[in-house]
């Protein structure tokens, strides 16, 4: 695209130096003011940097994947058989019901309380900006450290939960947060949610608060209440944001590592365990690399698909255009 | 002595004897000097070493290592480098090391690691010689994980961390135990009368890599079921197992609340809270109350003991510790430096005070070392002295390798008891599915 010269200095070594400067110089004179040339090369370095800690560890992943690679001793191309293999065990196949149930569910909560706070926090409240960074704070504090805190919480000895409502007469035996198989894909979902809901709050607050008052002016001239307001107003201007705030949600969440090694390890009776989970459990301790890295890949299917629903399904919608759907 | 080891011939009796007759005459040494124990290693000049070791359990462990460490560097002018991680992260980086033949010359590692990666590993089988002729040899377990052939040695044992189960000796009186029950069937009777009495056991359920591995290997050996035979078929859907899974059903029962959430610290924290009477640890429950300077804690010192895991329906021990190898990489500049640095950890010299310092979470790998004042100076010490000796190899009765180390990363022996224990799932059906799981990595 550059474009040399002419080929025909190419490979000839006899050329004098005058010469060749002149062709540097004449070189550097057109790649100044050639518009893609330039560009290229200003994009150069992210690209570099795109390609050798995004691309290349993808592409190994990939390939890894395919292999029977353990940790520690480099593996054969083996096909397809790893996934053949996860698609037969039963632990797998009880992951990628965990990591969906576990993604849907601590999604549509987020989002909707994510969404009712970002209403609350549009209002005029006294202390606003104390308030906000408040409501940052589970979003800023270390997932690892939230997560032992957690882990606390739903102790079976400790639990201060347990033991308040047993102090308040309300139950008479420790409730088993993290042993019982529903109550511990609950539990963790909770603990998701804690930690997520901020980060869709404060998005989405960003959204709301570039919302022209004149729309809402110009609605409740018109007569429509707050609900009408909210539906015809305030949620199509949001969409956008919206679109790309759960799309991050949906992916931290589907990925999610930390929460779950601390409070369950994937336990009890593997009812936590989640594709992101499993997949570190079998290539590192188990040194299964290219199986774990087989149920890492698998995760991207579901990854693409929820980017491409947010993309085609809410960000593309024809009346943001100014049409109709 | 030497009923403890397998493989002692007659001929090595008799010298050992004549040692131990030797020995006498010189003093009060607490190991058997066998005449024949020579060594023989000038290390390279120059040479610096790198270590990679587990992270100490206990602080006294690392200080003396460190003084241990010192000291070789001071006789031999050879400096040496220790780093320490995790001991779950130890697995992965040596794993890198042998891999990409690049690291740390020596790796203290953990269980079968070794056996993933046999050809990257110096051939020590000079060393273990000369330090079992010279310790009144090796107890079997060790050369079921590191002399996988039966001639050559891949690594050099350095010991485990050895588990008993540890509790309260009022409550078990309470119940109306004066000893703790030594099998199987008494022990459930005690289970079943701590938790009437109100003062329940428990032991790790959950996803417990060391804590949950531990218990439920005992309990399935010592119904005399396993995961594969001696050549890795597998065959844990057995009516062993199946008694097994019904005698951990009766036994769950009898659990505090909670136990299959149970990772690795939690019960040392029910234990020390006074929420649990009996539970299966290493010795750090005890030091934990012993040192600890609440006063409520210090009488729970006064009141905990420990025993060696009940024998079961097998007849004989089956207990799973803790086990921990030194193994140089070929890719080391410096072998004979190596080897001289492993042979002066293991000397009495250094190893005893090691011990010691070590306050019982170390059971050393060599006969002679049972001696060591650490078991005997506060009789509570007394049940981990026997760990290695009567423990067998993770992966138990097959060979060791990636099947053996994937089966145990996956919790299959673990749900498999969590399964029937908690009847999510009934023995038969527990047994099938993990006779399905372990065949998977078994399949080569």
């Amino acid at each position: 695209m550059i474009g040399f010269p002419s080929p025909r200095f190419r490979g000839e070594g006899t050329l004098h130096h005058a010469t060749v400067a002149r062709l540097v110089h004449a070189l550097v004179n057109r790649l100044q003011n050639n518009r893609n040339a330039l560009g290229l090369l200003f994009i150069l370095p992210a690209g570099a940097l795109l390609l050798f800690f995004l691309t290349y560890p993808l592409g190994l992943g990939v390939w890894l994947g395919f292999t029977d690679t353990k940790v520690g001793r480099g593996g054969h191309w083996v096909g397809l058989e790893n996934y053949v293999f996860l698609f037969g065990d039963s632990v797998a196949r009880l992951s990628l019901f965990n990591t969906l149930f576990y993604t849907v569910v601590a999604s549509v909560i987020k989002f909707a309380l994510g969404l009712w706070l970002a209403l609350l926090l549009n209002k005029h409240l006294p202390f606003k900006a104390f308030i906000r960074a408040v409501v940052l704070l589970p979003f800023i504090v270390p997932t690892a450290l939230s997560a032992i805190a957690f882990w606390w919480i739903y102790d079976a000895q400790f639990s201060v939960i347990s033991w308040t409502l047993t102090k308040l007469g309300l139950i008479d035996r420790y409730i088993d947060f993290l042993g019982d198989p529903w109550n511990a894909r609950f539990s963790t979902i909770a603990a998701n949610i804690w930690r997520g809901v901020p980060f869709i709050a404060i998005c989405l607050l960003a959204g709301l608060q570039t919302i022209s008052p004149s729309y809402y002016e110009a609605a409740s001239l018109d007569g429509a209440t707050p609900w009408q307001q909210f539906r015809y107003v305030t949620l199509p201007l949001l969409t956008p944001i919206i679109a790309v705030v759960m799309t991050f949600s949906v992916l931290f969440t589907f990925t999610d590592f930390q929460l779950i090694y601390v409070l369950t390890r994937g336990g009890p009776l593997n009812a936590t365990h989640l594709m992101a989970t499993l997949s570190f459990q079998r290539a590192i301790p188990g040194g299964a690399l290219g199986e774990g890295a087989a149920l890492a890949v698998a995760m991207v299917p579901f990854l693409l698909a929820a980017i491409l629903f947010s993309y085609f399904g809410l960000q593309r919608r024809a009346w943001q255009q100014g049409g109709k759907d | 002595m030497s009923r403890s080891i397998r493989t002692t011939k007659r001929r090595d009796f008799l010298k050992t004897t004549a040692g131990v007759a030797a020995a006498a005459t010189v003093g009060p040494m607490i190991w058997i000097k066998d005449a024949e124990a020579q060594w023989s290693n000038q290390p390279e000049k120059g040479a610096k070493l790198r270590v990679l070791r587990w992270s100490r359990f206990v602080q006294g462990d690392i200080d003396q290592y460190m003084k241990n460490v010192q000291a070789f560097s001071a006789k031999y002018g050879i400096e040496v480098r220790i780093d320490n991680e995790s001991w779950e992260d130890v697995r992965p980086k040596a794993a890198v090391a042998a891999n990409t033949g690049a690291g740390p010359d020596i790796i203290l590692s953990t269980h079968d690691d070794a056996n993933l990666y046999p050809e990257k590993l110096v051939d020590v089988t000079d060393l273990c010689t000369y330090l079992g002729k010279k310790y009144g040899g090796w107890y079997p377990v060790c050369e079921a994980y590191l002399r996988p052939n039966g001639k050559n040695w891949i690594g050099v044992p350095l010991g485990c961390a050895g588990n008993t189960l540890v509790y309260r000796e009022s409550q078990v009186k309470a119940a109306g135990f004066d000893k703790f029950p030594r099998d199987t069937d008494g022990f459930l009777k005690l289970m079943k009368a701590l938790k009437e009495k109100g003062t329940p056991g428990g032991f790790a359920l959950g996803n417990a890599t060391g804590d949950g591995n531990v218990w439920t290997h005992w309990l399935i050996w010592s119904h005399g079921a396993k995961l594969v035979d001696e050549k890795n078929n597998v065959v844990i859907n057995s009516p062993q197992t199946i008694k097994a899974l019904e005698y951990a059903r009766e036994l769950y029962q009898t659990f505090v609340p909670g136990t299959l959430s149970w990772l690795d610290p939690n019960n040392n924290k029910a234990f020390l809270d006074g929420q649990c009477s009996v539970t299966a640890n290493g010795i750090s429950i005890y030091y934990a109350a012993k040192t600890s300077k609440d006063p409520k804690l210090q009488e729970m010192a006064a009141d905990i003991n420990h025993a060696n895991m009940p024998i079961g329906p097998a007849g004989v021990p089956t207990e799973l510790n803790l086990f921990f190898n030194q193994m140089i990489f070929k890719h080391t500049k410096y072998p004979k430096a190596a080897k001289e640095f492993i042979r002066f950890m293991m000397e009495e010299e250094q190893y005893g005070p090691w011990m010691q310092a070590a306050i019982g979470y170390v059971t050393q790998p060599l006969v002679a070392y049972e001696k060591n004042p650490i078991w005997t100076v506060d009789p509570k010490h007394t049940p981990y002295r026997d760990a290695m000796k009567i423990m067998r190899p993770i992966g138990y009765a097959g060979r060791l390798g990636y099947a053996s180390a994937g089966a145990a990363a996956d919790f299959i022996v673990v749900n498999m008891v969590a399964e029937a224990a908690s009847g999510a799932r009934t023995p038969q059906e527990a047994a099938e599915r993990a006779q399905k799981r372990a065949e998977r990595y078994y399949k080569v």
